[in-house]
């Protein structure tokens, strides 16, 4: 998104976010990334690069894991996306939101939002990864602070409470 | 400490919950009614006289805010040792990305085409953009002779000892530029207020720098301005002093505006226009006995600072006092220089000059061995500093280190011995070949020599009336777990649980100046002021005769609560004391350069594959002594991360300069390490202790930026028997010095004999 007079006629769209329906105005090319931090106050989805090569704006749409610096509002109509405010059951955290705390998986908790997500979506995929599993199912989402280690001790710890819950 | 002890478990993250869930604030997630977005207009060319300024037709100008240097209400620069670097440019512009003109819209999506739309011509000068081109002199860009600041270090009679040396072994060094590369860009949110004064919110580390650098900007008294950290997603020192500016920028535009106004910077933006790692150039000259020990030698240490002064002083003078390492010097001579150049300036980043001057120490360690035909493992153990030893600044090492046996535990958890037999038989084959390297080195903790004294750091600790305890200090948490380790120690001192313990906000109407939270020295100084804040609330409680010698957290309630309704606010302040035996000489730059010093030693194991020239590190052993660790998980956390950073440094990460302008400033041409890139990274601490810090812990933060460089490149040269002596080493370097044939080459190598390629 560029200029918004080049482009200044907003559309209504309507997609699901956190299970909740929403129906929001805004340019087609908007990214959902701005729509989700800035319409509808998300603000948990960060921007990092605006490329597409940091995942810390990583959301699930339709269980896939997607930058959402990358996705053009439009794209997002009729889809189910769930951020990170949409993973804990209230005050319940989500088995990976408690192993990143226990781990020490979050540092500046910048590339959190994002990393957990990718880690919920690589866990739907392979429940018991290996942990070179781990490290290429992370590997898009860039970290400055842990190196990676204390992350990857906590998806395969999340990984093995939920395999024996 | 009893089993009672909260430090030395891993308490759970202050702020974890906060940022697991997502709800964390950091400065972009906040909106202020009525908020405009600012954006920089930026020189487009290295050094030269402003001409014009043209606004192109096509832009709703009348509805921007503009800002020049001419709307600054103070002093046009941005107060920090030198006043040389303005906020804004009016005349003369010295480097590439300089600051000129500040926009602000409500429309923060109108802004880029905004900044386009101004054109600026220049008279252009001659620049300059590197070490050499700078001594040079041949274009003075800085002062009388483009040199920032000098020192000269010297022990013993260095003149002396080359006529009694068996070898002189002489090495040249050098490192790159590498940006911090916090996943978080740099972000500022100002109001203004006539009566309030200005109020800034930011993405920081300093919160008193950025407080006296708009007091002199906006010449308001201190009272009238106020700086707030947000949520701070990573720093690594590229927070320490470029936000003063970016502040700047924010409170310029909401006083002329009467607006809030926000700047986030895009990657590209923060990348290319703020600060990086000084590059350097080492040269060692050194006298050798035949039976390996180190007589004496001459170091030259040079660091490019970039077109203005910065912190390049500070950065010298540590770079320059590690420069000699973990070693015995009989005598020495250092000679550090920081000298100017036409690039944005350079400026801290995490080892601050040691992990420069420590990479050729570490290489140049490496080179003497083979003049004396030891292994790099015995050049080492015969030259460590012993307790009794002094520094290369005559500072006595009083601590009982024995890093002799630091090394043997670090080879043996790294299998060196059985390791180096078996790469000897495997590199005769095959297409790829293994190395282990050795790096020893030491990291001094807290501001150098008067530094600390000079801060005279102030911590307070406040008792509630419900109860809870609150830590009053500018220190900043960005992922380092400030908080959590200072609420631990303050809750050690009262005996209450952790949880009773609140960390007030970093704010500066309500913090004291506690110092800047850089130099490894948050838990060593300011835990230990903590430490004392919080022993004189209990003091107060037990002289009021509240509270008895031993008591419940509900008693520790009871007091306080009537403490709280006789005498109102009840805090104790902490100011920080020099200990009576640190003596430091600022002119001979010669004393106790730092209270402690936490010691390492660092292995590594790689792979150069022939095919591709690539490096991979396959396993990295961290083993340091850094006194009481007193959060074994946080510290395990900063240990791997400064090594997956160093790793960055040494194997990925290179700034590609023209003109002094950064090219790859994007993630997708700047390669930081994935999680696919790193090894595992093991990590082992011993505990000697330590008198000054806090519960005896010492500095952590910056220490594994030094060592994994001269690590790896001593691996790397161990396994092809060429010395490369430049950081970042990419597989185009190493292609070129194998040569076409790389494989036939290195095969002949297998025995290292070669050498003098680079």
């Amino acid at each position: 998104m560029t200029d918004s007079r080049e482009n200044r006629t907003r559309v209504g769209i309507s997609f699901t976010v956190n299970g909740q329906p929403q129906t929001v105005r805004a340019y087609p090319m908007e990214r959902l990334l701005d729509v989700l931090r800035q319409e509808l106050q998300l603000t948990g989805a960060k921007e990092g690069c605006g490329e597409g090569e940091c995942g810390s704006c990583s959301v699930l749409m339709d269980g896939i894991l997607v930058n959402s610096c990358l996705v053009p509002i439009l794209q997002a109509a009729g889809s189910s996306v769930v951020t990170i405010e949409g993973l804990a059951g209230g005050e319940t955290l989500h088995v990976l939101q408690e192993a990143f705390l226990e781990c020490g998986g979050a540092q500046c908790g910048i590339c959190t939002p994002g990393m957990i997500l990718a880690a919920v979506h690589l866990l739907n995929e392979k429940p018991e990864p290996t942990l070179e599993e781990i490290r290429e199912g992370l590997s898009g989402n860039l970290c400055r602070c842990t190196g990676y280690s204390q992350i990857i001790e906590a998806v395969a710890e999340a990984a093995r409470r939920r395999t024996t819950a | 400490m009893s089993s009672n002890s909260v430090v030395g478990k891993s308490v759970p993250r202050k702020e974890g919950r906060d940022k697991v869930t997502g709800r964390s604030q950091y400065v972009d997630d906040m909106v202020l009614p009525n908020m405009l977005f600012g954006a920089t207009v930026r020189s487009q060319t290295p050094r030269g006289r402003i001409k014009t300024i043209t606004f192109a037709p096509g832009i709703a100008w009348d509805e921007f805010v503009i800002v020049s240097a001419k709307d600054i209400p103070g002093k046009n620069c941005i107060a920090l040792i030198g006043d040389d670097q303005p906020c804004l440019a009016s005349e003369f512009v010295n480097h590439p990305e300089e600051p000129i003109l500040l926009l602000a819209h409500p429309d923060r999506h109108l802004l880029p085409s905004a900044v386009e739309a101004v054109s600026i011509e220049y008279d252009p000068l001659p620049a300059i953009f590197t070490i050499e081109e700078s001594e040079r002199r041949s274009e003075i860009v800085w002062g009388g002779g483009n040199i920032f600041k000098t020192y000269l270090i010297e022990k013993g009679d260095v003149d002396g000892v080359w006529e009694k040396a068996d070898h002189i072994v002489e090495g040249e060094y050098t490192t790159g530029a590498q940006e911090q590369l916090y996943i978080e860009n740099n972000g500022m949110i100002a109001a203004f207020d006539a009566v309030e004064g200005i109020t800034v919110w930011g993405s920081l580390q300093c919160p008193y720098y950025i407080h006296k650098a708009l007091m002199a900007l906006c010449n308001l008294p201190a009272e009238k301005v106020r700086v707030v950290q947000m949520e701070t997603g990573g720093a690594f020192g590229g927070k320490e002093e470029y936000p003063s500016m970016i502040a700047a920028h924010a409170a310029l535009l909401a006083i002329k505006s009467g607006k809030p106004v926000k700047i986030i910077y895009d990657r590209m933006e923060d990348m290319a226009a703020t600060t990086k790692r000084h590059p350097s150039r080492t040269r060692h000259r050194t006298a050798v006995s035949k039976d390996g020990r180190i007589l004496g030698g001459e170091i030259d240490f040079t660091i490019d600072g970039g077109a203005y002064l910065t912190l390049s002083p500070v950065v010298l003078s540590r770079g320059a006092i590690h420069a000699g390492g973990p070693y015995y010097w009989p005598s020495i001579r250092i000679r550090a220089k920081a000298v100017a150049t036409n690039a944005p300036p350079h400026g801290a980043f995490r080892g601050f000059g040691a992990p420069q001057s420590l990479f050729a120490m570490e290489r140049h360690m490496d080179r003497i061995a083979r003049a004396v035909g030891i292994s790099p493992a015995e050049i080492r153990r015969r030259n460590f500093l012993q307790p009794g030893q002094t520094t290369t600044t005559e500072q006595v090492v009083r601590e009982p280190i024995d890093l002799g046996k630091l090394l043997d535990r670090a080879l043996e958890v790294s299998d060196y011995h059985s390791k180096k037999q078996r790469f000897a038989k495997e590199n005769q084959f095959g297409t790829t070949r293994k190395g282990f390297g050795i790096a020893a080195f030491l990291h001094g903790a807290g501001f150098t020599g008067s530094g600390e004294r000079y801060l005279g750091s102030v911590v307070g600790v406040e008792g509630c009336a419900d109860g809870s305890v609150r830590v009053l200090v500018s220190s900043t948490e960005f992922g380092q777990g400030t908080k959590t380790v200072l609420s631990q120690i303050a809750a050690e001192a009262l005996s209450l649980p952790y949880e009773n313990v609140i960390m007030a906000r970093p704010d500066t109407l309500e913090v004291p100046n506690s110092g800047p939270t850089v130099a490894s020295r948050t838990v060593m100084v300011v835990g230990k002021l903590v430490q004392s804040a919080a022993l004189g609330i209990k003091q107060t409680l037990i002289s009021s005769r509240l509270l008895g010698a031993s008591y419940s957290a509900d008693e520790f309630r009871s007091a306080c609560e009537q403490y709280v309704a006789k005498h109102g606010a009840f805090r104790s302040w902490s100011r920080y004391e020099p200990p009576s035996d640190i003596f430091w000489d600022d002119e001979k730059y010669r004393g106790e350069a730092y209270a402690a010093f936490a010691w390492a030693v660092y292995t590594a194991e790689i792979t150069v594959d022939l095919t591709t020239y690539s490096v991979r590190v396959d396993d990295f052993v961290a083993l340091q002594e850094v006194g009481k660790v007193l959060h074994p998980l946080l510290a395990r956390g900063q240990i791997i991360g400064g090594v997956a950073q160093a790793i960055g440094f040494t194997l990925y990460e290179k700034v590609v300069w023209q003109n002094g302008r950064m090219q790859n400033s994007q993630m997708t041409n700047y390669i930081m390490p994935t999680s696919s890139d790193l090894p595992p990274i093991r990590v082992f601490f011993e505990e000697l202790g330590n008198i000054y810090g806090a519960y005896g812990a010492k500095g952590i933060g910056e220490l594994p930026m030094d060592g994994p460089a001269p690590a790896i490149v001593n691996a790397v040269e161990d396994a092809l028997g060429i010395p490369f002596d430049s950081v970042p080493l990419l597989p185009e370097d190493i292609m070129e010095a194998l040569g076409k044939d790389g494989l036939a080459i290195a095969a002949q190598d297998s025995v290292p004999s070669r050498g003098g390629v680079r």
